[in-house]
């Protein structure tokens, strides 16, 4: 076995001592397998109508209680989840992808700096929310837009932690090496530079995943998210506001469902940056 | 005789590991009198560090643990609760450390920081501890200490900021003074200065002190008796002058032997490789003189009134100033000066690793800072360089063969097969084992790391290498076979290198030709044997003379050398260097015409 995959080994293990990460990846895989096998768990088809069964309180045939129109929410819950995680990844991934090139750009390249850190910053001074909102009015709403959408809004968090790192990094002998060495820049940058961006970044994923997560569920809620016959986690919120009272399991539900995920994401995050923190590995 | 101030009985210390308690220290036993200096001196990982952080009770509490006694005037600081420790540290014990540049607090003045700590201790007023705090600025012979107290730790450079450490452990007349490789990070010559002052301080206030350091130099200079550690173990104690004459031990003998001495090449016109040292019976058989670099044709390298400035917003640094030299096949040149001289920054430039404000920088003919793309790659192999630190010189992520790989690959030198058996020849030739390709370089030491770096320069078989404190930040016995390795490999390839260094008795082993920087420019350039038995400049005297010399029977016959505050390099910026003259003394001895500065 190679160090690296022993050291990586190593690391898991130690990862997974901690029991406030081994408590946030159970949940995620319950999540993410509930998900992923939706058809074969859920006791109900998501969109079946059964009037006759309206706002009915948890019960064991139905344990999360149905909705306005007889649907079984457990059932909705867990088709739900397939849309939340699918817009999730795909916000991680172009978040990312935005991310590291404008981060390196910009840590990389002195005279791309300043133009690339004003764009960031202007980015920033939105509020998320609003930002993403604006982005899916000019679009129109979609599936794809609200990805497009997120994925535009949460790049800067990306960008700023890999320009930070980057620009740590290119001071370093083995990068001066390996330009020394006359290695093609694109080399430089992908073996040796984001090769040891690899832990920030993906520390800093996991935490734009819960909040992509909690982004799509409020556009959802605002009624500006994917289209509301698609169940989402957040479509699920904003149509049970009207039976809050009455029947409160319509927003309970989907409610716990999105804690529950955004909650083990950051637990796993919070784990995941406690293992990359350099003056904690040292003392393995 | 009278009690010790401190008595370090049978003091073990282990860490916690994830297999458990490891010792790092094991069964040491001193004692220190008043107005005594002893040295602990070790390699890295001897744990002379430890024991004095031990001692101190600075080690974290879960992580470490002691055992044995440590006396301080009779009491057992093992055994006292926090509290009184605490007044311990910095009232009976004071502490200078190693980085001087980062143990004042930024946003206070000198003189507040100072106050502070006698408010603390020593139940002054506000208005006292800043009467007392001037009078320790003076004591530690800080230049217009009145109006310096007044100024913010960014004004200081390092050697005053060590005097305002040593004044910061000295405010509450501490019985002990422990100084962990105080002059490690200093210039030789601002090295020289703490060290007398040190022992000035010491002689007046009657104080003992602990001194750690790697250095057997600075030992022979300051320290009455040595502790010698290795692995956690004490090998050998003794009085030192004693110690230095007749050590008991192979392992002192062999860290006598592999100190490079200053005028140990007297007489000796080529580089002379190091002493071989056995490891088991500590017996040196002197290294052999190198060849003759083969007669100069057309220089590898060939620089022209080079100039560096970098613009800051208080005005322009002149990093370089108009430095030109030649350097020929086979020939090692080294660039010697203090930090902040501009030595490493032409060692960049002749990499383009940074851009010249004026003049030439030909490599091979070829024209550095003008190469087009493709001119550049063929540059980038006839030129490599070696980096000063080497757990930062390697990619962390990728395996000591494959970086050595990567760059045989990319200029396409070799296909895939041959470029692996090459690896293992380099590897060999490096004094590594070819097998150890697969391994990363956390798995290996800080001498390994270089020989590995210096295998990566080797892949693409240059005709130039730009060692940049290439064997600075090794251990003395490490740096001898790092050394020996350059030599040899100059020696079988012709190759021609820059060895950028500050330390002058290593520099007096390796190279045929030695030029001095001072602010930025060439104060005296020539033949080895001229710049260090005929130095002409003062600036070269000065470095020369303040090397430590590693014989305890000469110390006290060199004068103790002023403090002298450096003046800044930033200069205004329509600030015109003079243009300066050169003397020929003897034939390519080249000193800067005073008259003319």
């Amino acid at each position: 076995m190679s160090a690296a995959a022993a050291s990586f080994l190593a690391g898991s293990r130690q990862l997974l001592r901690n029991p406030a990460v081994l408590m946030g990846a159970a949940i995620l895989v319950l999540v993410v397998m509930a998900a992923l096998l939706a058809p074969l768990v859920a006791p109900y088809a998501p969109n079946k109508l059964s009037i006759a069964n309206k706002l009915q309180s948890p019960s064991l045939l139905h344990p999360f209680g149905t909705d306005e129109f007889g649907r079984d929410i457990l059932s909705r819950a867990i088709f739900a989840g397939r849309v939340s995680l699918m817009v999730s990844l795909g916000v991680v991934a172009l978040s990312t992808v935005l991310g590291v090139i404008l981060g390196v750009a910009a840590g990389f390249f002195k005279s791309l700096d300043a133009p690339i850190s004003r764009l960031l910053d202007a980015m920033m001074s939105f509020p998320d929310i609003l930002l993403a909102i604006a982005l899916v009015a000019a679009l129109g709403p979609s599936l794809t837009t609200v990805i497009i959408a997120l994925g535009i809004t949460y790049a800067p968090r990306l960008a700023r932690i890999v320009r930070g790192s980057t620009l740590v990094l290119r001071e370093m002998p083995y990068i001066e090496a390996a330009i020394t060495l006359g290695l093609p820049t694109w080399q430089v940058l992908v073996r040796h530079l984001l090769l040891n961006l690899a832990s920030p970044i993906l520390v800093q994923a996991t935490f734009v995943f819960a909040s992509a997560m909690l982004a799509e569920a409020s556009l959802s809620f605002l009624g500006v998210g994917v289209s509301t016959d698609m169940p989402t986690w957040g479509t699920m919120l904003a149509s049970g506001r009207e039976y809050m009272n009455s029947a409160p399991w319509l927003m309970v539900f989907p409610g716990l469902a999105i804690v529950a995920s955004v909650l083990s994401l950051q637990l796993l995050g919070d784990g995941l940056r406690d293992l990359v923190d350099p003056r904690l590995t040292k003392e393995r | 005789m009278n009690e010790p101030i401190l008595s370090v009985q049978n003091l073990t210390t282990a860490f916690r590991t994830s297999e458990g308690w490891r010792e790092v220290v094991r069964d040491i036993s001193f004692d220190i009198h008043a107005g005594e200096t002893l040295a602990v001196v070790g390699e890295s990982g001897s744990g002379k560090s430890v024991t004095a952080l031990s001692a101190m009770r600075l080690l974290p509490k879960d992580k470490a643990r002691s055992t044995g006694r440590i006396l301080l005037e009779g009491r057992d600081l093992l055994t006292l609760p926090e509290h009184q420790m605490r007044a311990v540290r910095g009232g009976r014990i004071g502490m200078i450390f190693q980085e001087p540049m980062t143990s004042l607090n930024p946003v206070f003045t000198i003189g507040n920081q100072l106050a502070e700590a006698l408010v603390l201790h020593r139940d002054m007023s506000w208005k006292q501890a800043e009467a007392e705090a001037l009078r320790l600025m003076e004591r530690v012979r800080i230049p217009s200490a009145g109006t310096r107290l007044h100024e913010y730790p960014h004004k200081f450079s390092g050697g005053m900021r060590q005097r305002v450490m040593i004044a910061m452990a000295l405010a509450c007349k501490p019985r002990l003074l422990i100084a962990d490789e105080p002059t490690t990070a200093l210039d030789v010559t601002i090295q020289a200065e703490i060290l007398s002052l040190i022992a000035e301080l010491q002689r007046e206030e009657n104080m003992a002190v602990l001194f750690i350091t790697h250095d057997m130099g600075v030992v022979a200079e300051v320290a009455d008796r040595t502790v010698v550690m290795y692995r956690g173990d004490m090998i050998e104690t003794g009085d030192t002058p004693q110690l230095f004459a007749a050590p008991g031990q192979p392992y002192t003998r062999a860290l006598l032997a592999s100190i490079p001495r200053l005028g140990a090449m007297a007489g000796s016109v080529t580089p002379r490789r190091f002493p071989q040292v056995d490891a088991a019976t500590g017996v040196a058989t002197e290294g052999a003189q190198l060849p003759p670099p083969p007669s100069a044709t057309q220089p590898v390298v060939k620089v022209s009134n080079l100039s560096i400035r970098f613009d800051l917003p208080q005005g322009r640094v002149h990093a370089v100033e108009d430095v030109s030299f030649d350097l020929h096949p086979g020939e090692t040149l080294a660039l010697v000066g203090e930090s902040g001289c501009g030595k490493s920054t032409t060692g960049r430039a002749i990499m383009r690793l940074n851009t010249p404000s004026a003049g030439e920088i030909l490599v091979g003919g070829q024209n550095v800072a003008k190469a087009r793309p493709a001119e550049l790659r063929a540059l980038r192999r006839s030129a490599q360089m070696i980096f000063q630190d080497p757990f930062a010189s390697l990619n962390p992520r990728i395996s000591v063969g494959a970086a050595i790989l990567e760059p045989i690959l990319t200029h396409g030198l070799l296909p895939k097969p041959a470029a692996r058996e090459r690896v293992s020849q380099l590897l060999e030739q490096v004094g590594l084992s070819p097998d150890m390709a697969t391994r990363f370089p956390h798995e290996f030491s800080g001498g390994q790391r270089q020989r590995i770096s210096i295998a990566r320069a080797l892949a693409l078989d240059p005709q130039f290498i730009v060692a940049d404190e290439a064997v600075s930040a090794l251990d003395v016995s490490v740096k001898a076979q790092v050394s020996n390795l350059l030599m040899d490999l100059q020696a079988q390839r012709g190759l021609a290198y820059l060895f950028i260094s500050h330390d002058m008795s290593v520099v007096e082993r390796i190279s045929h030709r030695v030029a001095v920087m001072y602010f930025g420019e060439i104060v005296e350039i020539g033949p080895r044997a001229a710049i260090f038995g005929n130095a002409q400049h003062p600036y070269t005297r000065r470095l020369i003379a303040a090397v430590p010399v590693p014989d305890p029977a000469q110390r006290g016959t060199r004068p103790a050398p002023p403090a002298v505050e450096p003046r800044s390099p930033i200069r205004p910026l329509d600030y015109v260097p003079p243009k300066r003259r050169y003397r020929e003394i003897t034939p390519g001895h080249f000193v800067m015409d005073e008259a003319a500065a």
